[in-house]
């Protein structure tokens, strides 16, 4: 029986509002190896997004010499030497399971590596912070000027547009690369600037510039610990092996003044590495103590290792208190024990085995496709007619696609009930008996075919019949089964 | 009623309506929620002047954009046959020939045709155009009334026997009903065409006697060999092909009712180029000739 409780209302406590405000982070500005990589793959990722739009191919007359394109009014994707059509579309599926596997392969060796260095939100967040930097100056001349309770004055009336337009204009830099990709980058190019460009292009690099100035202007770190869903799964995923940035709390704990753990030291006695300097705290983008252990909000940038590496050479103590780790080297360090990695496992091997068979199956189907086919779409109505020979006709509409991107001559050829002939509306071939076909190029021609066979030959209610044609050129040959129905 | 008091659990306070020692707590509709309903109460009111709202009693208020649905459709109609415009001026500039041999043209007019043919004939010969008894199916490469371009489209333009003075003639004669024949006599003509195609006869039945009351009769619109004549719309007896069917029975019912099927007339009612289209349509659906 459950017991009922009375509650009296003078009694209940007020907890007050569940919302907690938001902390607004002022990261200090960090020199280091891994700052170093930062700067690296942010300029390589920017680089790659931004020029890439930019980079010709040249696919003969005619066709677009864009090296990437999205050719969405002619349904086409353009990739250097690969072109793919609309029913291709499993390449992008193939791509997006590859992604995937390479996201759980970073994971399991080094943590969140596509959080920290390559993520767009965490790229183009360190950008934006950089020119904050640039203008407002480092983290406690930010903290200064955000907590100043004094009337705005001009000077810093006139940081904070810098600051804005610096950031619009990124944005407005990167919604506009991003139309890029949808038309001839150059062309594009000119008629933005003289106001010629289709209206849904200036919609489009609005709607991006916005976002761009919003996400990596305003909501930062949030991003990453309230809306995505990344963290979750990096924690489900994430096993005792992989490296993480990891506050070796062996070496770290007790924390102490420097002083005091260099009297301590003196006399033979254990005391930490750990300062409590809270550089690591100040150099964090998402504003959180490593110190604390693994959490959700930590992106693994590795600014902190740089942070506490600076101090640790100061203060003439080995440097990485704060490194990529894991709790089993902890363990053994405590134990006594030498470290050990564990980089080659069953995790990684599977991982690493699954990418380069998806890859591989998606190689083998790019390089053995083909660039010629032919699909046949019976009449349903009537599905066969009688002539007045007492012959059987059946009809087909026949699509042809030609991906080449020169046009082609094909023969057409049937397998299929006995004494059968071969007829295309409108062809006037002079070999009508087996019918050539231009197509045009990296198109699909569709055209109505008649097959007409003698009844008394035919017992069969269906016969399969194949459709199957040659280029006269190239000797590539395509087919497509489908039936010849007796009326 | 009893009064308005303040609740300490939420700090608000009461209705003053109480049942059974229940208190009712005073919770108003937001603010926002309030000012959206007067907000579209008076958007209602802006909707009743400017666009159709009241009935009257033999009319109704009109509003002052003066919209009306059907107008709208009588516009995108206009605008589609604006939009359709250069192309269908191309169908109808280019011959018949012309349009079989230019792929493109050849597209155009068959999807039209196609359109047409679902809107127009599917009623009669079926929306693939393979007819049924007494409705010719167009897939076959026997026609009536000829299956050239320009034959199909007079057919289509003027019909048959559709009372048009440009119309197809000729029917098939009642030679029963009219006595012009006898029963036994149309018994044994009918097995005779059925020989002419082949098809298996009723045994003992006199083959000189029905050749000679067909060349009496038949020869005159279906030709001494059974042919038939396009002219006057008599169908080929040789071939495999019959509208009403083979059967001794069904012969003997058309030779002894006649036969004359209708088909109206699309001038005037189908634009040219409409009707060129449809042309192409049939002559490609396999059975052009």
């Amino acid at each position: 029986m459950n017991k009922i409780v009375q509650i009296n209302p003078d009694q209940v406590e007020d907890v007050g509002s569940l919302y907690a405000a938001r902390k607004k982070v002022y990261p200090q500005s960090v020199f280091g190896t891994f700052r170093r990589i930062k700067w690296g793959l942010m300029a390589f990722c920017l680089g790659v997004y931004y020029l890439l739009p930019f980079v010709r191919w040249n696919r003969g007359l005619g066709a677009p010499d864009q090296a990437v394109l999205i050719d969405l009014p002619n349904s086409r994707f353009y990739f250097f030497f690969i072109e793919l059509w609309p029913q291709e579309v499993y390449y992008f599926t193939g791509l997006l399971i590859i992604a995937a596997l390479t996201l759980f392969l970073m994971n399991s060796v080094g943590g969140r590596i596509w959080c920290g260095y390559l993520c767009p939100q965490t790229v183009w967040t360190d950008l934006f912070y950089a020119v904050e930097r640039l203008i407002e100056g480092d983290r406690r001349e930010r903290m200064r000027k955000a907590a100043s309770a004094d009337p705005l004055k001009l000077e810093r009336i006139s940081e904070i547009m810098l600051k804005h337009s610096n950031w619009l204009l990124i944005a407005w830099w990167t919604g506009g690369a991003w139309v890029l990709y949808f038309t001839d980058a150059p062309t594009l190019v000119k008629e933005l600037v003289t106001f010629q460009a289709p209206a849904i292009a200036y919609i489009w690099i609005a709607i991006l510039t916005a976002t761009t100035y919003l996400l990596a202007g305003f909501m930062r770190e949030q991003v990453c610990v309230y809306m995505c869903p990344w963290p979750r799964i990096q924690a489900a995923l994430t096993d005792e092996w992989a490296l993480n940035v990891t506050y070796r709390y062996d070496r770290g704990e007790k924390r102490r003044s420097v002083k005091k753990a260099n009297e301590l030291r003196a006399l033979g006695l254990p005391a930490g590495d750990c300062v409590n300097c809270y550089q690591c705290v100040a150099a964090c983008p998402t504003g959180i103590d490593i110190r604390n252990g693994p959490q959700i909000d930590c992106i693994q940038c590795g600014l902190c290792i740089d942070a506490c590496d600076n101090v640790m050479k100061k203060i003439g103590r080995p440097t990485r208190l704060i490194g990529y780790d894991n709790d089993i080297n902890i363990q053994r360090r405590m134990a006594g024990k030498p470290p050990i990695y564990g980089i080659v496992r069953p995790r990684t091997i599977i991982y690493t085995a699954l990418i380069a068979l998806v890859g591989g199956i998606m190689l083998y189907a790019l390089l053995t496709r083909s660039l010629l086919d032919i699909n046949v779409l019976h009449d349903r109505n009537p599905v066969a007619v009688k002539l007045s020979d007492g012959s059987i006709r059946n009809a087909y509409t026949v699509r042809f696609l030609n991906k080449r991107g020169f046009d082609r001559v094909v023969t057409i050829d049937i397998d299929g009930p006995p004494y059968a002939v071969l007829h295309v509306v409108g062809d006037d071939s002079i070999t009508p008996d087996r019918p050539m076909v231009v197509l045009g190029r990296d198109s699909t021609t569709e055209l109505r075919v008649l097959v007409t066979a003698p009844s008394e030959k035919n017992s069969e209610r269906s016969i399969p019949i194949k459709f199957r044609i040659t280029d006269i050129g190239l000797g590539e040959v395509a087919s497509a089964i489908d039936n010849f129905v007796l009326p | 009623m009893a009064e308005s008091e303040l609740d300490k659990v939420s700090g608000k306070t009461t209705t003053g309506h109480q049942w059974d020692g229940i208190k009712e707590l005073n919770t108003p509709l937001p603010r926002w929620w309030l000012i959206t309903f007067y907000a579209t109460i008076l958007w209602a009111i802006g909707y009743w002047v400017v666009y159709p709202a009241w009935p009257l009693l033999w009319s109704y208020t009109r509003g002052v954009l003066n919209y009306s649905t059907r107008a709208a459709v009588a516009v995108e109609l206009a605008n589609l046959e604006k939009i359709r415009g250069d192309k269908m001026i191309a169908l109808g500039a280019a011959s018949l020939a012309d349009i079989e041999k230019d792929p493109a043209l050849l597209a155009l007019a068959r999807a039209r045709g196609k359109a047409a043919f679902g809107d127009n004939c599917a009623p009669c010969h079926g929306s693939g155009g393979a007819g049924a008894k007494g409705y010719p199916n167009l897939n076959d490469d026997d026609w009536l009334w000829g299956g050239s371009l320009d034959q199909i489209v007079q057919t289509i333009q003027f019909g048959a026997r559709s009372g048009h003075t440009k119309t197809h003639e000729g029917a098939m004669l009642a030679f029963g009903k009219d006595g012009i024949l006898k029963r036994d006599e149309i018994g044994t003509v009918a097995n005779y065409v059925r020989s002419l195609s082949g098809l298996s006869t009723r045994q003992g039945y006199d083959v000189a006697a029905g050749a000679n009351i067909f060349f009496e009769n038949c020869t005159s619109c279906h030709g001494e060999a059974g042919k038939g004549n396009q002219e006057l719309g008599a169908p080929n007896l040789t071939d495999k092909i019959w509208l009403y069917g083979s059967e001794e029975a069904t012969l003997i019912e058309t030779i002894t009712n006649g036969r004359a099927g209708v088909m109206p007339a699309w001038v005037g009612r189908l634009d040219p180029s409409t009707i060129k289209a449809l042309a192409v349509y049939v002559h490609t659906l396999g059975g052009g000739k």
